[in-house]
C-alpha cells in the first residue's frame, strides 16, 4: 500500500486547524475557564481520531480503488475513530494537566465533551470523505474522457490509414495524367468515403441502402488500386434497402477482408457482401476467397473486429450474433444476423 | 570489356498503375533505362532478376506473399559472385507509400528508397545516384582478371540485415524457457538446452532435439523475439539453430556454407545474409 505523505501531512494541519476552531468556539461559551483547558483536548481528540481513521481506511480491502472503505465498514471506522479518538485523546489531555477525566471530580465535564467530540467527529469525517469521493471520482471521469478519445483517434487511424490513403492517392495521380474521367469518378467516390468516415457517427443508423454505397465506394477505390486482383459482389434485395443498419458496421470486415485475404494473395480474389432474410432475422454475410485468418501472416490487431462486436452489443444486445469462419486458403466468411426490422 | 549496353532494370509493384506511372516517369528521366520487367510479387521478382541480371531493381515494399525486403534477402542470397563469374548485384531502390518505419530505416542505412506518388524532382536525384554507381561499376570492371570484390552485394547484405531486423517485432517479449508443443492430445514441454534448430516449413515450424521432431503453430518471426540471440542464431530465413549445436561449418565449391550438427545429421545452409556470423576467431 502506498501512501502519500504530503497529502497526508495536508490532512492532518486540516484536522489541527479545524480542532482548533472548535476549542476557540468552546472557550467562547466558557470565557471563565482557561483556554488551554478545551485547546489541548480538542487537538488530543482530534489528532487521535484523525489518525485511527485516516491511516485505518489503508488496511481496509475495500477502500484500495476509491479511498474510502465500502459496505458496513464505511461506518464501523467513523464510528471506531470516534470513539478511540476521544478515549485515547482524552488520556492524552489527562496526562498533559496530570488529572484524570473519569475521576468523579472530572466526570461533570464528560458529556459535554462526548456530544462535542461526536458532532465535530462526523462533520471532520463527512468533509474528507466528500473530498475523497469527489478527488476519486474526478480521476475517473479523466480516465474515461482519456479512453474514448483514445478509441476515437484509433477508430480514425484504422480507417484512414495512411498507406491507403497515399496510394490512392499515387493512383489518383497517375490516372489525372492518363484518364481524367477516371480520376474523376475516383476522386468521387474518394470523397463519398472519406466523408462517410469522418462524419459517421458511431452510434447512428443508416440505411442498408447507404451502407452498401459506402461499401462500393471503398471497394470501387480498391478496385483502382488492386487492378484485376480485386473482383468484388455486392448483393442487397430491393425489399432490404430500407432495413436500418449502424453506420459503417461492414466496413471494417470489408477492410479486413482485403488486408488480410487478397492483399497477401498473388492472385487475388473475390469479395462478396450479401444481405438476405433468415427467418425473422437479417443475415449479412462477407465473404472473401483470401488465404484465409490464420494464414496471413499479417495477423492484425483485432481492433476491427472487436469493434463490430462491440457495436452489436451496444445497439442489438444479446439479439445479435456475429461468426466467423476462417478456412486456410479457401478463405474468410462473416456471418452477422441482426433483427429485422417490420 | 562489355560494350556500353543500355542499363536495364526490373520494377516489381503489385498495383499495376502505380507501376505504369513509375515506368513512365522513368523514361523521362532516364531514357536510355531498359525497363526489361514489370512483375506484381516478390517471388516473381526474385525469379525474372536471377534471369535476366538487371541493372537496377525497383522494389515496393509491400507485395503480396513476400515483401519488397525478403525478396531482396532471397535474391542477394541466390545471386551468382561477380567472383564466380556473375554480374554485379543490381543497384536496389525501395518504393514505399507510407511506412514511417521503414523510412527511418532507409534514412539511417543511406539505402535509397522512393515515395509514392513518385515526384519527377526526387527520382531525378535517384536517377542521378544510380548513373553514377553504375558509371562507378563501370570502371571496377576495367582491369581485366583483377578479383571482383562484389563490394556492392556486401553492402546491400549488410543494409538488408539491418532493414530486416528492424522490420521484425520490435517488441521484446519475455524470453522463452521451453517450447510447448502438442502431440496429440498430450504437450510436451521441450527445454530450449535441447532443440539443436527450429525451421519454418509452411504454417509450422519445425522444433528438432536429437531425438525427435515436434510441431508448433507459433510462427517463426514471433519466436524468433523470444530467444536469446546470443544462444540461438538464425542462419537463413527460415532456420534458427543453436549455437552450441554446431559442430563445423564447411564452405563448399560454390562458396555457400553448410552447418554440421551435434546429435542430427542433416546439414543446414546458412544464407548469405547470415554468413558473416562463421568467421574464425
Amino acid at each position: 500500500m502506498k501512501i502519500d505523505w504530503l497529502v497526508k501531512l495536508q490532512y492532518f494541519l486540516q484536522t489541527m486547524a479545524f480542532c482548533l476552531s472548535i476549542s476557540a468556539i468552546q472557550f467562547a461559551f466558557q470565557p471563565g475557564r482557561p483556554y488551554e483547558l478545551p485547546l489541548v483536548y480538542s487537538v488530543c481528540i482530534g489528532a487521535c481520531t484523525w489518525a485511527i481513521i485516516d491511516f485505518g481506511r489503508h488496511l481496509l480491502a475495500s477502500a484500495i480503488e476509491t479511498g474510502w472503505p465500502q459496505g458496513a465498514s464505511r461506518l464501523f471506522l467513523p464510528v471506531a475513530g470516534i470513539i478511540g479518538g476521544y478515549f485515547f485523546g482524552t488520556l492524552a489531555g489527562d496526562w498533559w494537566f496530570g488529572w484524570s477525566s473519569w475521576s468523579t471530580e472530572g466526570r461533570s465535564q464528560l458529556p459535554v465533551s462526548i456530544l462535542i467530540t461526536a458532532l465535530a467527529g462526523v462533520a471532520g469525517t463527512y468533509f474528507f470523505y466528500s473530498r475523497t469521493k469527489s478527488s476519486y471520482l474526478e480521476t475517473k471521469m479523466s480516465e474515461a474522457r482519456r479512453h474514448a478519445s483514445e478509441a476515437k483517434l484509433k477508430l480514425l487511424e484504422t480507417q484512414l490509414e495512411p498507406h491507403m490513403l497515399f496510394n490512392t492517392l499515387a493512383n489518383l495521380r497517375v490516372l489525372i495524367g492518363t484518364d481524367a474521367q477516371r480520376a474523376q469518378t475516383m476522386l468521387d467516390h474518394m470523397i463519398a468515403y472519406l466523408r462517410a468516415t469522418l462524419s459517421a457517427s458511431r452510434a447512428s443508423t443508416h440505411a442498408l441502402q447507404a451502407e452498401f454505397d459506402r461499401l462500393r465506394d471503398y471497394l470501387e477505390l480498391m478496385a483502382v488500386r488492386m487492378g484485376p486482383r480485386l473482383r468484388y459482389t455486392l448483393d442487397l434485395p430491393a425489399d432490404l434497402a430500407a432495413q436500418p443498419v449502424p453506420a459503417l458496421l461492414l466496413q471494417p470486415l470489408v477492410e479486413n477482408a482485403i488486408k488480410h485475404g487478397l492483399e497477401p494473395k498473388v492472385e487475388g480474389g473475390d469479395i462478396t457482401v450479401r444481405a438476405q432474410r433468415a427467418g425473422p432475422s437479417l443475415l449479412l454475410q462477407v465473404i472473401d476467397t483470401g488465404v484465409g485468418l490464420s494464414n496471413d501472416g499479417t495477423a492484425g490487431s483485432g481492433f476491427g473486429l472487436a469493434q463490430v462486436r462491440e457495436r452489436l452489443a451496444a445497439t442489438y444486445e444479446n439479439h445479435a450474433s456475429i461468426e466467423i469462419v476462417a478456412e486456410d486458403s479457401v478463405g474468410t466468411a462473416v456471418r452477422i444476423m441482426i433483427p429485422m426490422r417490420k | 570489356m562489355k560494350p556500353p549496353l543500355r542499363p536495364t532494370a526490373l520494377i516489381a509493384e503489385d498495383e499495376p498503375l502505380l507501376a505504369a506511372a513509375l515506368q513512365g516517369e522513368l523514361a523521362r528521366a532516364w531514357p536510355e533505362l531498359e525497363v526489361l520487367a514489370i512483375v506484381g510479387d516478390g517471388a516473381s521478382a526474385v525469379r525474372l532478376a536471377l534471369a535476366h541480371k538487371p541493372d537496377v531493381l525497383f522494389f515496393d515494399i509491400r507485395m503480396p506473399g513476400q515483401s519488397g525486403l525478403e525478396a531482396a534477402a532471397e535474391l542477394a542470397d541466390a545471386w551468382t559472385l561477380q567472383a564466380d563469374g556473375g554480374s554485379a548485384f543490381p543497384a536496389l531502390v525501395f518504393v514505399t507509400a507510407y511506412d514511417q518505419y521503414a523510412v527511418q530505416a532507409f534514412e539511417a542505412q543511406a539505402m535509397d528508397y522512393l515515395l509514392k506518388p513518385v515526384q519527377a524532382s526526387r527520382l531525378q536525384k535517384t536517377v542521378a545516384k544510380l548513373q553514377q554507381v553504375l558509371a562507378g561499376r563501370r570502371q571496377d570492371a576495367l582491369p581485366p582478371g583483377a578479383p571482383a570484390l562484389d563490394t556492392g552485394l556486401h553492402r546491400t547484405l549488410a543494409q538488408l540485415r539491418q532493414l530486416l531486423g528492424a522490420s521484425g517485432g520490435a517488441v521484446a517479449a519475455a524470453p522463452l524457457s521451453v517450447i510447448q508443443a502438442s502431440v496429440g492430445n498430450t504437450i510436451h514441454m521441450v527445454p530450449l538446452h535441447e532443440v539443436v534448430y527450429l525451421e519454418a516449413a509452411d504454417k509450422y515450424v519445425r522444433v528438432l532435439t536429437p531425438e525427435r521432431e515436434y510441431l508448433i503453430r507459433t510462427p517463426l518471426k514471433d519466436l524468433l523475439p523470444q530467444l536469446d540471440d546470443r544462444q540461438f542464431w538464425q542462419v537463413h530465413r527460415a532456420t534458427v539453430v543453436r549455437a552450441q549445436a554446431i559442430e563445423v561449418i564447411n564452405r563448399d565449391e560454390a562458396g555457400k556454407l553448410w552447418l554440421q550438427l551435434h546429435g542430427r545429421s542433416e546439414k543446414l545452409a546458412v544464407s548469405r545474409l547470415y554468413a558473416h556470423l562463421f568467421k574464425a576467431m
